[in-house]
């Protein structure tokens, strides 16, 4: 293994490289996406800590009750900011196209891991996309009632139903998430490999490409050779 | 605080049962206050100060008797006053002395998450242990009486504690001793209603005030506090004290339900991928030379090791 990368971390994403070498995330972007994913673990790890006594003993890993509620909403706000930063990055990868309601329809053959029966997808695949719209909304919602719980006698009492609000936003919107999650570190983990030393390493061989993104391998490559 | 010499009947956000979690020893306490005779001298309010160590804070005149619009965190004792217009247009200055009203079933412990920051006593008291509290305001959203309160330096919740430390030294609260028309009373909660009921007769009985009546809502069964009110179908006419208060729903439901389907969601979700993996694996790169028959032997542990690098 060679220790020169292959890649630069100021070039765009989608940039081919001889060796075999497409570039799938930025320097820019593997930063937000591993500065969101601490910033969120925290939330999580202290949210759940005060979600169900029998979590309670998560507090303790991260200084103990008192020290997880006062970081919890400033970790939450910067996740948020990195939220809407990757929304600038990625925004425009992440409309539903066509090809991608196919996808769906087809969902069936990708959790089967009988990828040959689907219609080929761009940079990202549709399961990708509802996690970053619902990851988009999750945290407008999460922020908006995190604010109510913040700042929770604020709330005048002649409008304390917006105090059950909040709370039943932020654990509605926090759980829904939480089930985002679990499926996004399992596909980026375990599911798709690559997939993971893509987002630390920022390269994929172009093979994986056009194993997983056939329509951003022909897009990158411009070679249309294998369509089938 | 915490008080040894009190035993347990429940703490907040605690797996398990509490240690010494009903023993019963003390009878249940209660605090009665007859806003009939009370004359709004705010004497309860020097000696709460006095007692739990507090100076007086500035007061806000709004063009009233009030002196400042709530209870705070460092001001657990406060006097409402409502000019109310009765039936025949005349007017009257209804007093309430409020404060922490002890409930049967307090919405404050059920919100609250942390081990042991809050504490009901089988006497009846409810009070917030400072040394357990994280500060972060669920106790606001489940009490239906706007009682706790934070302190922004010390980042705990406060409120009134009964005077658990005088009370557990066999002493009334410091409020009770200070009160000079004697509208304050202290005792066994069977006592202290027993003499609600006799002063609610006698006003009915021979003062003509038909509506006269003991608050001691059922909603959140019962209080450690009661009232005797001129009218007990208004309460609300007492600076807002509420009719039927209850437990908010929704805080039953997140502490009770939600739990139980979110962690179940959530198990369910790690081992559904778990299951998935076992039965499906990763998924593997296609490489050219296998799609024209020349598989390598070698090539898919390459994929594991190189992220897909040839």
């Amino acid at each position: 293994m060679t220790a020169s990368r292959v890649i630069s971390p100021r070039e765009p994403a989608g940039t081919v490289h001889p060796e075999g070498i497409i570039t799938r995330y930025t320097l820019n972007e593997r930063l937000n996406h591993w500065f969101a994913a601490l910033t969120y673990l925290y939330c999580l790890i202290t949210g759940l800590a005060f979600w169900s006594p029998y979590m309670y003993w998560l507090a303790a890993i991260v200084g103990g009750g008192p020290t997880a509620r006062f970081w919890h909403p400033w970790f939450g706000l910067a996740f948020t900011v990195s939220v809407f930063l990757m929304y600038d990055m990625w925004h425009r990868d992440m409309r539903t196209t066509e090809a991608d309601k196919q996808w769906s329809k087809d969902v069936e053959y990708y959790i089967k891991n009988e990828d040959e029966k689907l219609p080929p997808i761009g940079r990202f695949n549709h399961g990708q996309k509802i996690f970053f719209w619902l990851m988009l909304y999750g945290i407008i919602l999460l922020l908006i009632s995190g604010i109510g719980l913040w700042f929770v006698e604020s709330i005048p009492w002649s409008l304390h139903w917006l105090r059950y609000l909040a709370v039943t936003i932020h654990v509605a919107a926090a759980l829904a998430t939480i089930g985002g999650f679990i499926i996004h570190v399992y596909m980026g983990t375990a599911m798709v490999r690559g997939g993971f030393t893509s987002i630390i390493r920022g390269e994929v061989s172009t093979a994986w490409a056009k194993t997983h993104h056939r329509l951003w391998y022909e897009q990158v490559t411009g070679d249309t050779s294998t369509k089938k | 605080m915490s008080q040894a010499t009190l035993s347990i009947r429940q703490i907040s956000g605690h797996a398990g049962a509490a240690p010494g979690e009903n023993v019963e020893r003390d009878y249940q306490v209660c605090k009665l206050i007859d806003t009939t005779t009370c004359i709004g001298c705010k004497a309860c309010e020097v000696a709460c100060l006095e007692w739990n160590g507090y100076t007086f804070t500035d007061t806000v005149f709004d063009n009233s008797y009030q002196t400042m619009p709530e209870t705070a965190w460092n001001y657990w004792n406060l006097i409402k006053f409502n000019e109310h217009e009765r039936a025949d247009g005349s007017i009257t200055l209804l007093m309430r002395k409020d404060q922490c009203m002890h409930c049967a079933d307090p919405g404050c412990l059920k919100a609250c998450p942390a081990d042991g920051a809050i504490v009901q006593y089988t006497n009846g008291i409810v009070d917030f242990q400072q040394q357990n509290c994280i500060g972060c305001g669920y106790c606001v959203s489940g009490c239906p009486f706007d009682i706790p309160k934070f302190n922004p330096t010390t980042k705990k919740m406060f409120k009134c504690t009964l005077c658990v430390d005088r009370v557990s030294e066999g002493l009334e609260p410091a409020c009770i001793k200070s009160c000079p028309t004697g509208c304050l009373h202290f005792g066994s909660k069977e006592d202290m209603v027993d003499l609600a009921e006799t002063r609610a007769k006698q006003l009915r009985e021979n003062y003509g005030i038909k509506e006269a009546g003991v608050y001691d809502p059922a909603g959140v069964g019962g209080t450690g506090v009661i009232y005797v009110l001129h009218d007990v179908n208004n309460p609300e006419a007492y600076g807002g004290l509420p009719k039927d208060p209850h437990i908010p729903w929704v805080v039953r439901f997140w502490k009770g339900p939600a739990k139980w389907i979110g962690n179940l969601a959530m198990l369910g979700g790690i081992l559904g991928v778990t299951l998935h993996y076992l039965r499906y694996g990763p998924k593997q790169v296609v490489h050219d030379h296998d799609l024209e028959g020349e598989p390598e032997q070698d090539k898919n542990r390459q994929d594991k090791n190189n992220g897909g690098r040839p």
